[in-house]
């Protein structure tokens, strides 16, 4: 009887120091996704524009940005290896000079960011499409980075 | 002109106490540039991912409301790797001091810009009035 309470119980001293910090810093996250209605996403803000999302199926990496007001011609973008360069500039044009600002919150500039890609990739097979501002870089992956079924015999 | 600057990414601005909605989902604020002439008033928003029938505008009562929604652009294959910005609709409002001709409100939507011309009524422009030297 003693036994299986024993067995029952959390094995308290064995855990590290900090384990019981980490539960509630695990728990604390758990809320906040709920509270805010956003389960297994975790957003790691970026300090480089533009921010991107990666997103992966079977054949392909997605790399996604958003950037508003640039022409395709304006925006370069290179692979090398694992490497997806992208680089480019905003300009926003001048709207005369008889205008009077009430709001300037849109920013101009030049911008390069590499974005190291989760496996190797075939650098020619890259399809881009910039649509509504949205830029979509589909890349596939090499025969390498592939997912393979393995049959157990 | 001198070397020009290099753009900064930002954190997406979520609405802070956005009007309710009736679909769950991210509300984000659109970054603005608003000027003005003697004639109108524009509006450039940037709001990338959304499509022209996505956006839709409404004027009551001096109160320029400015909604666009996102369809999601990810496939049903696809699984996160890294997420750094989040999918959401652009929503945010605006009181106009003039009066609006309603009648000739222009909007234009060029990769992902809403560019929103709104005319002032004619009592609104400024005339000029000479004055005559006694």
């Amino acid at each position: 009887m003693a036994a299986t309470r024993m067995i029952g119980l959390p094995a308290m001293g064995l855990r590290h120091p900090f384990a019981e910090v980490e539960r509630m810093a695990r728990q604390m996250d758990l809320l906040t996704n709920t509270l805010f209605g956003r389960p297994e996403m975790r957003l790691f803000p970026s300090k480089i524009f533009p921010a991107i999302n990666i997103t992966e199926d079977k054949e392909k990496y997605y790399v996604r940005a958003e950037l508003p007001g640039i022409k395709a011609d304006e925006i370069q973008m290179e692979v090398t290896g694992k490497n997806l360069a992208i680089s480019g500039e905003r300009k926003i044009q001048s709207e005369g000079e008889n205008v009077q600002y009430h709001r300037k919150e849109r920013e101009d500039g030049k911008f390069s960011r590499v974005i190291v890609l989760p496996g190797e990739v075939d650098a020619d097979s890259v399809d881009a499409n910039l649509v509504n501002g949205l830029l979509t870089v589909a890349i596939a992956k090499s025969a390498a980075a592939k997912p393979k079924q393995i049959t157990i015999k | 002109m001198a070397e020009s600057k290099e753009l900064q990414a930002k954190e997406k601005q979520e609405v802070a106490a956005s009007a309710e909605q009736t679909r769950p989902g991210l509300v984000f604020t659109p970054e603005v540039d608003i000027f003005e002439t003697d004639r109108d008033i524009t509006l450039l928003a940037d709001m990338p991912g959304v499509a022209a029938d996505g956006v839709s505008m409404d004027l009551h009562d001096g109160v320029l409301t400015l909604s666009g929604d996102v369809k999601p652009w990810e496939g049903p294959e696809e699984s996160d790797v890294l997420v750094e910005f989040e999918i959401g609709k652009y929503y945010r409002q605006f009181t106009l001091s003039d009066a609006i001709d309603q009648n000739k409100i222009e909007a234009k939507l060029e990769d992902g810009v809403l560019r929103l011309i709104l005319p002032k009524a004619q009592k609104a422009v400024p005339r000029q009035i000479p004055v005559m030297a006694g």
